[in-house]
């Protein structure tokens, strides 16, 4: 599998998502610049965590409008993965690549811990790795991961099996507990939790890995 | 032109940061504070003379940018 990290200014987790990545293709990841206009050949790209644009107006807003997005919508629609963490997650409800948004946490608080997650589908590239209704704890990092869809967007979602994490502990008020969703082809999943920061017994836990081997198998 | 840009939360999605300021009214002893919503104002200078041509480029500001129609909604005001 070949891999692209799109770099916002202010990401974070770019360099952590870029060394997962490499650990489970063993093959050098494209860091692509988001003033850039375009990609390489890849089968994955990830737009990874961070506080791209200062969060200024809303998360997720201004780099949804970065040159590079065009790129990442044209590749979406032509069937390429694409994988959006944290900000990342943001920065695909802000352009329409998924639906929704993310509001500020419920609680008012920035969150950073660890928290557990229910896998609600497998079948996907990014999930396969877990079994149906699996416990993971992947660590989250946010101030503003509280999911927010109107009805018909949250039923239709449901309906459609395209919640793909669910929170066991709900940490900032997301509607239906929802912590990472799929559009509606399968090829674009969005998620607040890091699984690039447990995909390393050094760090604590591998729960994360499972996520990038599966997307190396499946996307090779 | 001046256009003052107005973005609140669409009535029915629940405003933490609003209820928080609320809380915090009540605490200072405001009395009959009821509920409190937060949004944003911009204000945007423009050239443009023409008042209708300028509230449709601030309309399509809006829906671009300025407020995300998914949680919420806008006004705009033009000042000559």
């Amino acid at each position: 599998m070949k891999a692209a990290v799109i770099v916002f200014p202010a990401a974070t987790s770019d360099r952590d998502t870029k060394v997962c990545l490499e650990q489970s293709t063993g093959k050098p990841v494209h860091m692509v610049w988001h003033g850039d206009t375009e990609i390489p050949d890849v089968d994955l790209i990830v737009l990874p965590g961070g506080f791209s644009y200062g969060d200024y107006l809303r998360c997720g807003a201004m780099a949804s409008h970065s040159p590079i997005m065009k790129e990442v919508k044209s590749r979406a629609k032509q069937g390429v993965h694409v994988l959006g963490i944290c900000n990342g997650f943001q920065i695909l409800c802000e352009s329409g690549l998924l639906p929704g948004v993310l509001m500020r946490n419920a609680g008012l608080k920035f969150i950073c811990k660890d928290v557990d997650l229910r896998v609600e589908n497998d079948t996907t590239p990014f999930t396969r790795g877990y079994g149906k209704g699996q416990a993971v704890r992947i660590p989250v990092s946010h101030h503003d991961g509280n999911y927010f869809a109107d009805d018909a967007a949250l039923e239709k979602l449901e309906d459609e099996g395209r919640v793909a994490f669910r929170y066991l502990a709900n940490p900032n008020g997301s509607r239906a507990d929802i912590a990472g969703i799929l559009n509606d082809k399968g090829n674009v999943l969005g998620m607040m939790p890091h699984p690039e920061r447990l995909a390393d017994a050094q760090l604590g836990g591998t729960d994360g890995r499972p996520m990038f081997d599966a997307l190396t198998e499946a996307l090779s | 032109m001046k256009a003052k840009v107005y973005v609140t939360l669409k009535i029915g999605v629940l405003d933490p940061q609003g209820k928080a300021v609320q809380h915090a009214l009540h605490a200072l002893g405001f009395e009959g504070v009821g509920d409190v919503r937060q949004g944003k104002f911009v204000e945007i200078e423009l050239d443009e003379t023409d008042r209708a041509q300028a509230e449709r480029a601030v309309d399509e500001m809006c829906r671009q940018l300025l407020a995300n129609t998914v949680i919420e909604d806008y006004s705009i005001d033009l000042e000559d």
